[in-house]
């Protein structure tokens, strides 16, 4: 599956839930697949949806799933330290790991190769990490929500994009729609 | 007059919950201030973009965010600052190090010292400078001024507002 395959297939999860998108095409997917005002896209600043979504998690109660890749933890790879370190149970990290830069034209990167993200985020902290299949992500997800405990999930899957409009709401909007869904 | 208190009572008076720090010697003792205050939950960041990012979210959630960081941070958090703070519109206070300034001790500070005021000016964030230990009273209007706005505002604090860096 490609994340799009996917994102489709947990839609209806993600619907109820606050979300925080990675920038790029997959917030381009998400917009496209299922728009909803508890979604918070990022149009710009590549590898920072984890920390948003952290710094949303500890600041309130409702379950905050962040939808990230493995190319944007790699560049903030700093921020797994800091999530292990702040648990808050309230928190989902999913990074879709395709093994490529998706939206800059599927460039691989180094967890297609010999890095795994499931093992750096143990060896920083991270207590509840899972690594799954594609196909297994909507039992995961629903597991992670379920167990009330933090968790990282990387779900592996195929390198891919599906062809969305860019997104033209203005970011304002985006945040002003997120920021009451998170206060209802 | 006890400086680091005095910042820490300000953020606190304005009702600043969420505070991301990465340390500079300058700013080792508000760290410990405020990761000694009940009212303020301290989170150490690796890197200023990242805090910056959990200060987005805390600030969604509904805290009042505030990073702390030295200048040369200003010079990893451009693209931060333009894509996520300002272009969703978000206020966060940034009390910042002023490295490479006056009874400054390591030369290489001044290198980002002498783009620290033009980054920011190219960048239209609103920024003051504490020279004196008595500029630190504007504190409390400047975080007033910050929340109103929801803009990034940067505070400058240079070595002699700190009381001199060792013993320059």
């Amino acid at each position: 599956m490609i994340r799009s395959e996917i994102l489709k297939e947990i839609a209806p999860i993600l619907r109820d839930q606050l979300v925080v998108c990675n920038i790029g095409i997959p917030s381009q997917e998400l917009h496209a697949i299922d728009d909803q005002p508890s979604n918070f896209y990022m149009l710009g600043t590549m590898g920072l949806a984890s920390s948003i979504g952290l710094g949303l998690a500890l600041s309130q109660p409702k379950p905050v799933i962040v939808i990230d890749g493995d190319g944007s933890i790699l560049t903030n790879m700093g921020t797994l330290p800091t999530i292990a370190n702040n648990v808050a149970n309230n928190y989902i990290l999913m990074i879709i790991d395709n093994g490529s830069y998706g939206s800059t034209g599927d460039q691989p990167t180094y967890t297609g190769k010999k890095t795994s993200l499931a093992k750096v985020a143990e060896a920083c902290g991270c207590e509840r990490v899972i690594e799954c299949r594609d196909v297994d992500t909507g039992r995961v997800l629903q597991e992670a929500l379920d167990s009330g405990e933090m968790t990282v999930m990387v779900v592996k899957c195929d390198s891919g994009n599906a062809k969305m409009p860019v997104i033209t709401l203005d970011p304002v909007i985006i945040r002003d729609r997120f920021m009451k869904a998170v206060a209802s | 007059m006890n400086i680091d208190k005095k910042i820490t009572d300000d953020l606190v008076a304005n009702d600043i919950s969420f505070v991301t720090t990465v340390p500079c010697k300058q700013l080792a003792g508000v760290i410990e201030e405020i990761e000694n205050r009940e009212e303020i939950f301290h989170i150490p960041s690796n890197k200023e973009d990242e805090g910056m990012g959990l200060c987005a979210g805390a600030w969604m959630g509904g805290k009042r965010p505030a990073i702390i960081m030295q200048n040369t941070a200003i010079g990893v958090t451009i693209n931060t600052l333009a894509t996520l703070i300002q272009y969703y519109r978000m206020p966060l206070p940034m009390l910042i190090s002023y490295r490479g300034e006056l009874r400054e001790p390591v030369a290489c500070q001044v290198e980002m010292a002498v783009h620290t005021k033009a980054l920011l000016a190219q960048m239209n964030i609103p920024t003051y400078h504490f020279h004196k230990q008595s500029d630190v009273q504007e504190l409390d209007m400047i975080l007033k001024y910050t929340f109103m706005c929801n803009k990034p505002v940067a505070i400058l604090t240079d070595a002699n507002f700190w009381g001199g860096y060792g013993d320059q």
